[in-house]
């Protein structure tokens, strides 16, 4: 009889100190299935895949292939296997070009020379027979982020991987090449590859696992048929609880323009052309507007100008008409803005700080926590038991803990509250939801709309389609650094942002 | 299991952690030292690493035994600044290698206002602050503004102070040796008063106000650093400097600043020990003083601790002391320079061994949290 599974994992038990991260754990994946992994941040599904991958050894329990128990000790071992990742972020030499990329490591050599010929060959038939489009001969850091991700998969097909493991895989992408791996995925299913899909997105698991396993705190909530359930349902087993996906806003007329942006251009890091020209825009009270667009289409760099990290080479920022242009970081801060930065760990935290010194960092020189050069310890310390109470900051030891040993979702609650409890005129949030939870998206959402409904201004950066269409009032699309479209969310569909985003279409002037 | 426990979060202390490192670090130093000093002659080994850990108490009358206390303190007093210097640079995410290039000019700046200028010490004690940081400074100009790495123009600035400073006091020099003249015959007021401090030390003419006063300075950076908003400033541009410029603190300034006070810190540490009148500076010295890269080991043998730095700061200097009565028929009188180089280098260690002790603690809990869930397993699986 031949084996239904290309690969068991039975009863996988992994503790760290003080955690269990994988609590007897099963997950059985069938050959030639697409086998969703879910679960919250935490819930242990990166320690799941780095036990099948060898970066860890379990403490209990099995791994078996075509019946066999195999032992996986490091990744060469799972190579051999058969078994490829491709990691969220990519692994590739940023320098070297995508066939160098694919080869490295296999390189086929005789006498010590690099064949390089032979392989190219056998990468382009690959690519073809699988709709991989990519230039061989194209240097990675030149390529978009699609293709480098089709340039991973072509690495674990080169290795003729069986077991094929994507993680969290489309969060770098736009609606189209979206659609487009999901394309892929359903061809390499159909070539008879095994496929675990690790995501956090509902809507991707309906559209194309075959099977599903949940996993909550680290725990086995159960494998399901898709077919046979629902996005309610695999919600509720990965959060334990209802979601509510909608997210309620009262329709709300806009008031006074808060923030004007006149003409604003900034000149790129990475080439020489501008990374924002000529961008012109308002937010007004009350209302909450999105910059939508794939990453590296300018956003950042406007931000940044926005929030004073760089100068822009032309145009004005004014807040509630004053011109603040050329103000420092800290009088902008002063004038009322608050932001909620893109990257958390670089801007957002002091990592080795502990939490009460992170909640202090945008007031620290106010004379409520200092006097005359000395800071007020016990006033910090009310400060911050205040704010991690009201917004339900979750930590090992309070006040004191170390931002760095904190959950992603809690550091990010930690400067939402921070930045909100600024009361500032204008909030500028840069994905506030990258990379959280189901639970906490849901939390954040909701205090950006309660900023929104006190009339505050806000301005949204997201990469995230659902989080742009359900939260924002207005959208503009950003496009090779210009604004090349405003929509109506009320009105517009994702396809036609989707269009916007890849620069497929443009409105004249805003 | 509770008595684990307890013994398990004392060990995960920080400041205990540091403690075992820094006493372990000495230990493995010694050791080494004693190994080569074997493989040198063995006949004296034990004799030599003895007397280099006995220091002072090579002379058998407790009056010279003061007397030769208060010479290792009167050293330890520049040796304790010089790794506050260091100390408080890294602590922003600085590594002040030129500690040794601004001791220079601070030993510069102090005797040449002392001896060409007339100046009274605290005056001269300024000028060798204030000369530091202008070095530190520019290192930290050429590092906020030019992305000049601090350990590059750190170092070539040591070496650009060292003959800057062999010049100009050249014009203060003896007719007929290298070193610069003496305090007491040229301009006493430029000594640094002892107060009465000397007699407690068996009437030694060196130890003064020096001692308590580098103390101070070591309390002041303590409470600098913890208690101020400037420290809460400084530390998080360390840290991260990143989020300090999104906050908006002002970086540049911040990295200048601190340069400009760890500066001022190693240039006190040379008036505090020229200014003594215990050493004369010798213009032909073709190499930068030791004192300010010994600093460096001070500041990680302290466990980057202010008050810790008091403690390693007084040990290397005992250790160096030490050196000088090994037995020089038996080796050669770079041996004591030797052994002291190399427990020095065995205390930067520190940070490994701590690395390496919470390495082993993890594992340890790991296993534990395995046993207990293997028995509460036995339990269930009896019932």
């Amino acid at each position: 009889m031949e084996e239904t599974y290309a690969v068991e994992m039975l009863n996988i038990t992994k503790r760290f100190p003080g955690i269990i991260a994988n609590d007897n754990i099963t997950l059985r994946l069938k050959k030639g299935e697409i086998h969703a992994l879910l679960g919250e941040n935490g819930a242990g599904k990166s320690t799941l895949m780095s036990v099948l991958f060898g970066l860890y050894r379990p403490e209990e329990g099995s791994i078996r292939m075509g019946g066999r128990e195999v032992s996986i000790k490091d990744p060469n071992d799972a190579n051999a296997l058969g078994i490829g990742m491709v990691h969220q972020h990519f692994k590739l030499v940023e320098c070297f070009t995508v066939l160098d990329n694919i080869i490295m490591g296999v390189e086929p050599s005789k006498y010590g020379f690099l064949q390089k010929a032979e392989a190219r060959e056998k990468v382009v038939a690959l690519s073809d027979k699988y709709g991989l489009r990519v230039d061989p001969d194209a240097k990675v850091e030149d390529i978009s982020v699609g293709m480098q991700q089709r340039t991973e998969i072509l690495k674990m097909l080169y290795r003729e991987n069986k077991i094929l493991i994507f993680d969290e895989p489309t969060a770098v992408l736009t609606p189209q090449e979206i659609e487009e791996l999901m394309e892929i995925m359903r061809g390499l299913k159909a070539e008879g590859k095994s496929i675990l899909f690790i995501t956090h997105k509902l809507n991707e698991i309906v559209a194309v696992a075959d099977r599903c396993t949940v996993l909550r705190k680290g725990a086995y909530m159960g494998t399901v048929d898709v077919a046979d359930s629902s996005k309610e349902e695999l919600s509720r087993m990965m959060v334990g609880r209802d979601v509510d996906f909608a997210v309620r806003k009262k329709a709300r007329a806009p008031g006074q323009v808060v923030l004007e942006v006149e003409g604003v251009t900034v000149a790129s890091k990475m080439h020489k052309n501008n990374a924002v020209k000529n961008v012109s825009f308002q937010v007004r009270e009350g209302e909450i507007v999105c910059l939508a667009g794939i990453d590296g289409n300018g956003q950042t760099e406007l931000v940044h100008a926005l929030t004073g990290l760089v100068k822009p080479s032309a145009g004005s920022f004014s807040l509630r008409g004053v011109d603040m242009t050329r103000d420092s970081i800290r009088e902008r801060s002063k004038l009322g803005l608050s932001h909620i930065p893109e990257d958390r760990h670089k801007h957002g935290l002091v990592l080795d700080y502990t939490l009460e010194q992170n909640l202090v960092l945008e007031n620290y020189w106010k004379p409520e926590f200092q006097n005359r050069g000395f800071i007020r310890f016990k006033a910090v310390r009310e400060y911050a038991q205040r704010l991690i109470e009201q917004y339900d900051i979750r930590s090992g030891q309070g006040p004191v803990t170390k931002a760095r040993s904190m959950s992603g979702g809690n550091q990010q609650k930690a400067i939402v509250a921070r930045e909100i409890d600024k009361d500032p005129e204008l909030l500028v949030a840069v994905q506030p939801t990258r990379g959280l939870d189901v639970g906490a998206i849901e939390y954040i959402h909701r205090q950006i709309v309660a900023q929104r409904d006190q009339g505050k201004a806000v301005l949204l950066v997201s990469l995230e389609l659902d989080e742009v269409m359900s939260l924002s009032d207005r959208i503009l699309v950003m496009y090779e650094g210009e604004i090349v479209g405003e929509l109506d969310p009320k009105t517009a569909t994702v396809e036609e942002l989707g269009l916007y985003m890849a620069g497929a279409k443009r409105k004249e002037a805003v | 299991m509770e008595k684990t426990k307890t013994r398990n979060s004392l060990l995960r202390n920080a400041g205990v952690q540091s403690l075992l490192a820094s006493l372990l670090c000495i230990l493995i130093g010694l050791l080494v030292g004693y190994l080569v000093l074997l493989a040198i002659n063995p006949a004296g080994a034990g004799k030599a690493i003895a007397t280099i850990v006995r220091n002072f108490f090579y002379y058998p009358s407790p009056s010279a035994q003061m007397k030769y206390l208060g010479s290792t303190l009167v050293k330890t007093s520049p040796l304790l600044l010089c790794s506050l210097s260091v100390l408080f640079a890294y602590k922003v995410g600085l590594f002040n290698i030129g500690a040794a290039g601004q001791y220079v000019v601070g030993a510069g700046a102090s005797l040449y206002c002392a001896l060409a200028l007339d100046m009274p010490w605290y005056l001269c004690l300024l000028a060798a602050v204030a000369a530091g940081a202008l070095l530190g400074a520019l290192s930290g100009v050429l590092k906020a503004y030019c992305n000049v790495n601090e350990v590059i123009s750190c170092i070539m600035l040591n070496w650009i102070s060292l003959y800057m400073v062999n010049t100009l006091l050249t014009n203060v020099k003896e007719y007929s040796s290298p070193y610069t003249l003496t305090l007491a015959s040229t301009n006493p007021g430029a000594l640094i008063p002892s107060l009465g401090l000397g007699s407690l030390f068996n009437n030694n003419q060196y130890v003064t106000i020096a001692i308590p006063l580098a103390v101070l300075v070591t309390v002041v950076i303590w409470v600098l650093l913890e208690k101020t908003k400037l420290g809460y400033e400084l530390k998080a541009t360390g840290f991260n400097k990143d989020a300090a410029q999104y906050c908006g603190m002002r970086e540049k300034q911040n990295i200048i600043l601190t340069m400009a006070i760890a500066g001022g810190l190693a240039g006190m540490a040379a008036s505090l020990l020229y200014l003594t009148g215990f050493e004369q500076w010798s213009c032909t010295q073709s190499a930068v003083p030791a004192m300010g890269f010994n600093g460096i080991a001070a500041a990680f043998l302290g466990g980057l601790n202010p008050i810790g730095t008091i403690f390693s700061s007084y040990f290397i200097q005992h250790i160096t002391s030490g050196g000088a009565y090994v037995d020089k028929t038996m080796y050669s009188s770079q041996i004591s320079d030797f052994i002291s180089a190399l427990i020095i280098y065995l205390c930067g260690f520190v940070l490994f061994f701590k690395y390496a002790l919470n390495n082993r603690l993890d594992r340890r809990a790991e296993r534990e949290a395995r046993a207990a869930q293997a028995a509460a397993n036995q339990e269930g699986g009896e019932r």
